[in-house]
């Protein structure tokens, strides 16, 4: 699923510092499922700013929608007749979110809750890694089931750097090195003969590199 | 020796059979060309050939091809060294033409230290390709005289292919194994990490003679001299994949105050005496960092002058 972190309270308060009257739009979809976005996280974020006005001795009017998904027009079209009564609106979907509404409603303003931060799941309760970087050409069969990609600091395809210590990567000891864990798993596997090939330069044509991405199903186009 | 793959000082040193010397220069953290023509000088007639590091750490510095370009108008042979992190295929492969066009004639391959660790860590990185690749890059580009389209190149780059080797990294038991991988992609010699568990690095060498690793290139044992207790401390501590075992640093606590340095070269020279009769060994890097002018002294003392002239 797409992962995403809150942004701070301070910054969406700068956002609609000139609103009185705002919607904030959840969406039941990935960030609902890593708990940032979802009908839960609306009801949070709406008390925190109404209080935070508070603060400032100034009010402010906060609604609260959820809607099914937010990267789809069919529920976007679901708040046509409400999106105008309000100042602005804040969409707590991930980065798909705000834009798809942006685009459905050129009139209102649209402000991000959220930083998308990457595609991955939950590895324990209340912790979300990267396990995929989008690069339009899957390889992880040659590495194990881990993608070097994604979850290597330099996306290095031919083995661990020189940074590698205690199954570590060098840019934190929060980060797993995924080489490491590539190389234990082939050596456990009694397959490192897999990993001693040079794999050449991948082609980064799929990848964002190439320009955006789109995919069409010809049986689904009308 | 029209078999010469680049012509470098540091190739023909190193096919004439002669233990090799090799040393490091890093270039300004501005333009200060004098500062670096100082440094060089003292370089000069002590090493085959001079690592020119590029963006070491992660920190902007001199281009590494800028520097190379002064070094050899210095006299002195340098060993251009290219990252990852910094340049797409397009860049490594227009530096790699531009570089062999001013007569460098040796690039070391690397995949670089993350940009965290640097003075711009906000920046984005490239690894378009990794070190690997690069290793393998510029031998197609030398002796197929092609780009990595396979388009033909006009007149091919002409280097003595370097890549690196950290025995202390993990995980330790497949690290001679990518070092084969390095040498199978291309790479001519190599250079180690700074070594200065030395158990280990027997090891890992002897595992490297078991596989014949060594026939097949030319490697280099990393030293670079300890200049204080701190400084080994420091290595140990916070550079990533650097083993600093605790008897050198209570060796170089018990030198007494004021002559930590003079025991950091003594462990630098017993080392080197160690390596010149190790298997598989065909010479030493020496990485005085910003420590340039000691270097002659420690070449004196380790009997590695006069360098060949070939």
């Amino acid at each position: 699923m797409i992962i995403a972190d809150r942004k701070p309270l301070a910054e969406l308060l700068e956002m609609i510092q000139d609103c009185d009257r705002i919607l904030i739009l959840g969406c039941k979809g990935c960030v609902t499922v890593c708990n940032v976005g979802g009908a839960k996280e609306v009801g949070i974020l709406a008390s925190a700013l109404k209080i935070a006005r508070k603060k400032e001795g100034r009010t402010l009017e906060v609604d609260e929608r959820t809607l099914e998904r937010q990267c789809d027009p069919e529920y976007i079209e679901q708040v046509k007749n409400e999106v105008g009564d309000y100042d602005a609106v804040i969409s707590m979907a991930c980065g798909v979110g705000p834009q798809f509404l942006s685009t459905a409603y050129p009139e209102q303003r649209f402000y991000p809750a959220v930083n998308t931060t990457s595609f991955g799941g939950a590895v324990q309760h209340g912790v979300w890694e990267e396990r995929c970087a989008g690069c339009g050409q899957c390889v992880i069969h040659y590495f194990g089931g881990m993608c070097p990609i994604a979850r290597c600091s330099k996306s290095l395809l031919n083995g661990p750097c020189g940074g590698s210590a205690g199954g570590k990567c060098e840019i934190s000891k929060d980060v797993d090195c995924i080489w490491d864990m590539i190389v234990r798993k082939k050596t456990e596997q009694g397959r490192l003969e897999d990993l001693l090939d040079v794999k050449p330069p991948k082609s980064w044509d799929t990848a964002r590199d190439g320009g955006p991405r789109r995919s069409v199903r010809e049986e689904l186009v009308q | 020796m029209s078999d010469l793959k680049s012509g470098s000082n540091l190739e023909k040193v190193l096919k004439a059979g002669h233990f090799a010397f090799t040393g490091e220069c890093g270039p300004p953290k501005g333009a200060n060309v004098e500062h670096l023509k100082e440094k060089v000088a003292h370089l000069k007639g002590m090493v085959d050939a001079v690592n020119v590091t590029d963006n070491q750490t992660a920190v902007v510095r001199m281009s590494s091809w800028a520097a190379s370009t002064i070094m050899l108008q210095e006299g002195v042979e340098p060993n251009f060294q290219m990252v990852c992190r910094d340049r797409n295929r397009l860049a490594m492969m227009s530096d790699i033409l531009g570089v062999s066009a001013m007569g460098i004639r040796n690039m070391l391959c690397l995949s670089g230290d993350h940009q965290r660790f640097g003075n711009h860590p906000q920046s984005k990185n490239v690894y378009d390709i990794d070190s690997m690749q690069l290793i393998a890059l510029a031998k197609k580009m030398r002796d197929e005289g092609r780009f990595l389209n396979d388009e033909e190149i006009d007149v091919p780059p002409r280097l003595f292919i370097g890549a690196a080797a950290n025995p202390f990294a993990e995980p330790h038991e497949f690290r001679p194994y990518r070092l084969a991988k390095k040498v199978e992609a291309g790479a001519d010699f190599i250079q180690t990490q700074c070594i200065y568990n030395m158990d280990r690095f027997r090891a890992f060498m002897k595992r490297v003679v078991d596989m014949g690793i060594h026939e097949k290139c030319s490697i280099l044992a990393g030293v670079t001299p300890m200049k204080s207790v701190g400084m080994a401390k420091y290595m140990g501590k916070m550079v990533p994949g650097m083993d600093v075992p605790d008897e050198l640093i209570q060796r170089l606590q018990g030198a007494g105050k004021g002559k930590v340095a003079e025991e950091g070269i003594r462990f630098a020279l017993e080392q080197i005496e160690e390596f010149r009769e190790m298997e598989g060994v065909a010479g030493v890097h020496l990485m005085a960092i910003e420590w340039e002018h000691r270097v002659p002294e420690i070449a004196e003392r380790a009997g590695m002058l006069p360098r060949p002239r070939v």
